[in-house]
């Protein structure tokens, strides 16, 4: 009989080969799978500890009707049938799908446009000036980038300083205050926040693609456009999956931007699950409804992050 | 990194999941929270010593108001023995923390208090009933105390929970120089006036009313300011203190709305109000930018710095001439906490605080309140000719009249961040009509008090 621990590599998996196992190799491997599994523990404790160990507690608040202090009441579903009848959750849910819009589908058009830009001066002084440039918003806390985004877009911020300046006095307003454009407004400064992250991954990743490909595209009479649309969308479908992937949970789990520059106002236009769920738990002291709405949305993320995985995984080579 | 989120192995998500399901199971074998209401409670009986020996009191404030700090300094200065640890935070930040700091093994001695009833029904906050006795509170005026009793699920009646340091009022501060420029002379004596002084601002370019109404609705300030003058204050408080068959949903509320809806309509609010937070808006005023601001006494000593001679304050007018005045009126409330490690020397702290000469000084200078404490008790006087001399004489004509309702911000735990606030946005910027507003915050109401 030989044990798993003990089998002889297969195909598939690549480790190096070991010699044909004896019982003193065989222990001695063990004892080393052993070793290994003591260097993860600590991680792994500390996993267990602050994420699954809350991920268990949520999804069991989430059955209860409790304000986190008292003893709370057994409510079995009502919670998440409360999330999906809710209209104003409702709205809350549709507000982070509108986000996604703003925080995910415009970075990576843009970052696209902009990498396929900046690729040809990525190397040198002017391009590392270029490339701390585009990070920059990454780098700046969103708390700071929130308040900064709030004074430009106030009634006399900056931004409806100029419009006036050049006569377009009519289109300036509170940008955050007003109904109609509050959650653009909030959209845009998420845009602004993750176009770097975007172009940065998306020029990293163009920067691997092989010339002779662009070379063999030009000897066959491709333009630009085509160069772009034959070469390098392809080339970047992982790069592209990873903005995507990161960038739609930022809009579906959004909170600081939000928090600071409106609150979730003005009345339910621009909250989000995140703000509601921070709400629902600590101002209403309704546990059980924050967490089945907090189940609600891994759920949506994993709905919407699953497929893009899917659809971008790059073919084993 | 693709690579790395796409190729996550099948055996170690099943192991993940097997992680998870023992995470469930280990956690799934109680109801969450624990019930106190059987928890020990000491009999032991009450102290009004103070003693020698040091005693290090756990404070919990509001941050941005300096008064509690300021009377803790002077509290050691003068009793050597007892030193404080104060931790601060704002208000919001204390609303959400204080149950949960409160259940914890670090439980503050003296707390900043958001609303009680919900901390007295989890059994949090020390019961003062020996105290009052102990102290002899009876010779305060009962009504000063009356918003800090809780009694079967009502505020307003029954056992003491709280105390002020300080107890402040609001009305309408103004900016003289603009007062005069549209020609008012004297603070309005009726709604009607107060209103015609506002059509009167507006035609003149000057901005009526200088309010917030970002993250916590600041239009409630005027909106409560009417409503309490267009129906009987009771119901209001009744409503706040949560009386049985109490309604928001009430002609004097409808009608305050209906007033409130027509002044946004008619420009009186500036037109980013719901953009506009707290800071923002008392930086407006400050920088002459608006007629009125409806605020409390506790901006005007910061108001007499930064405009000093230029700002005058009122009590909301009635609705005629004459009329009686009826303002919010609240205590800066602190109470002790029911797990908290020093009680007798928290209560001394409190006792002090309104019946010490230094500590009711402070409390003026520092609080801009009126410090409460026994009516023989003289109030310290504030400087001529400064707007805090006025709200401290606001504050005095308000108790004669017997005129002070609480916030009605104050009824529930989340009424206003779950509904006045989203709501007077909505209403202010032509989204909500008056009688759904009035409809919506009751619903909500209902909502809280049924669970």
């Amino acid at each position: 009989m030989t044990s798993a621990l003990g089998s002889a590599p297969t195909g598939r998996d690549e480790r190096p080969a070991r010699p044909t196992p004896t019982r003193a190799h065989r222990f001695r491997w063990a004892r080393a799978a052993g070793t290994g599994w003591l260097y993860v523990l600590p991680a792994l404790v500390m996993y267990a500890v602050f994420v699954l160990r809350p991920l268990a507690l949520t999804i069991q608040y989430s059955l209860y009707d409790w304000n986190g202090i008292g003893v709370a009441r057994w409510a079995g579903l009502d919670n998440y049938l409360t999330v999906f009848t809710d209209s104003d959750l409702l709205k809350i849910i549709g507000n982070a799908v509108i986000l996604i819009v703003f925080f995910s589908f415009i970075p990576v058009a843009l970052g696209l446009l902009v990498a396929s830009l900046v690729r040809r001066i990525t190397t040198g002084a002017f391009g590392t000036v270029v490339r701390t440039i585009l990070f920059l918003p990454q780098v700046i806390p969103l708390v700071a980038a929130g308040i900064a985004w709030s004074w430009l877009l106030s009634s006399n911020g900056l931004i409806n300083q100029v419009l006036r300046a050049v006569g377009l006095g009519g289109v300036a307003r509170a940008w955050l205050g007003d109904f109609d454009t509050a959650l653009p407004a909030v959209g845009v400064i998420g845009a602004w926040v993750l176009l770097g992250l975007c172009t940065i991954l998306l020029v990293t990743g163009m920067s691997k693609i092989d010339p002779a490909l662009y070379e063999a595209a030009r000897l066959d009479g491709a333009g630009p456009v085509r160069e772009f649309l034959a070469v390098t969308l392809p080339s970047l479908r992982q790069e592209i999956g990873v903005c995507l992937t990161v960038t739609i949970i930022a809009a579906l789990a959004s909170f600081d931007i939000v928090y600071i520059s409106t609150s979730g106002g003005p009345g339910l236009q621009t909250t989000v699950p995140g703000l509601e769920i921070y709400r629902l738990a600590f101002s209403q002291r309704q546990v059980g409804l924050a967490s089945a709405l907090a189940v609600v949305l891994m759920l949506l993320v994993l709905a919407c992050v699953l497929p893009i995985q899917r659809l971008t995984r790059g073919e084993k080579p | 990194m693709a690579e790395l989120l796409t190729s996550f192995p099948r055996r170690r998500t099943v192991l993940l999941a097997s992680l998870l399901a023992i995470g469930l199971t280990a956690t799934a074998c109680s109801a969450p929270g624990e019930d106190r209401s059987s928890a020990p409670k000491s009999d032991a009986a009450v102290k009004t010593e103070l003693g020698t020996a040091p005693v290090t009191l756990e404070m919990y404030a509001e941050t941005g108001f300096p008064l509690a700090k300021a009377l803790a300094d002077e509290f050691s200065k003068q009793h050597s023995n007892v030193s404080f640890n104060i931790r601060e935070d704002q208000f919001t930040v204390i609303v959400e923390n204080a149950p949960r700091v409160m259940a914890s093994d670090n439980s503050p001695d003296i707390i900043r208090l958001p609303t009680m009833v919900d901390l007295v029904k989890d059994d949090l906050l020390k019961n003062l009933d020996p105290y009052f006795t102990a102290y002899g509170w009876d010779k305060f005026p009962a009504s000063q105390l009356m918003q800090l009793r809780v009694g079967a699920n009502t505020r307003g009646t029954g056992s003491l929970y709280g105390m002020g340091l300080g107890y402040s009022v609001t009305g309408v501060f103004y900016n003289k120089k603009l007062a005069s420029q549209i020609g008012m002379t004297q603070p309005p004596a009726t709604v009607a006036e107060f209103e015609q002084l506002l059509a009167k601002a507006k035609t003149a370019g000057v901005q009526p009313i200088m309010q917030f109404n970002k993250n916590t609705a600041g239009i409630n300030f005027p909106h409560q300011a009417l409503q309490n003058q267009f129906g009987d204050p009771t119901q209001v408080a009744d409503w706040i203190f949560q009386k049985p068959g109490a309604t928001f949903d009430t002609p004097a509320a409808l009608k305050a709305t209906q007033a409130i809806q027509k002044w946004a309509q008619a420009g009186y609010f500036p037109k980013d109000a719901n953009a506009l937070d707290y800071a923002g808006m008392v930086g407006e005023f400050q920088k002459g930018n608006g007629l009125f601001m409806f605020n409390g006494d506790w901006e005007s000593a910061n108001l007499d710095k930064a405009m000093p001679g230029n700002v005058g304050f009122f009590l909301f007018p009635a609705e005629t001439a004459g009329g009686k005045h009826v303002a919010m009126s609240a205590p800066n409330t602190f109470g002790v906490s029911a797990k908290a490690k020093n009680p007798d020397a928290a209560a001394y702290f409190l006792n002090w605080v309104h019946t010490n000469a230094t500590a009711r000084e402070i409390a003026v200078k520092v609080g801009g309140s009126s410090p409460g404490g026994p009516s023989d008790l003289p109030v310290p006087a504030a400087a001529a000719n400064t707007v805090l001399a006025e709200t401290l004489k606001a504050s005095q004509q308000l108790g004669a009249e017997n005129g002070a309702v609480d916030f009605t911000a104050n009824a529930t735990g989340g009424i206003f961040a779950a509904a006045i606030t989203p709501e007077l946005q909505k209403l202010v910027a032509g989204q909500q009509t008056p009688e759904g507003y009035v409809k919506a915050v009751q619903a909500e109401y209902a909502k809280e008090l049924s669970r």
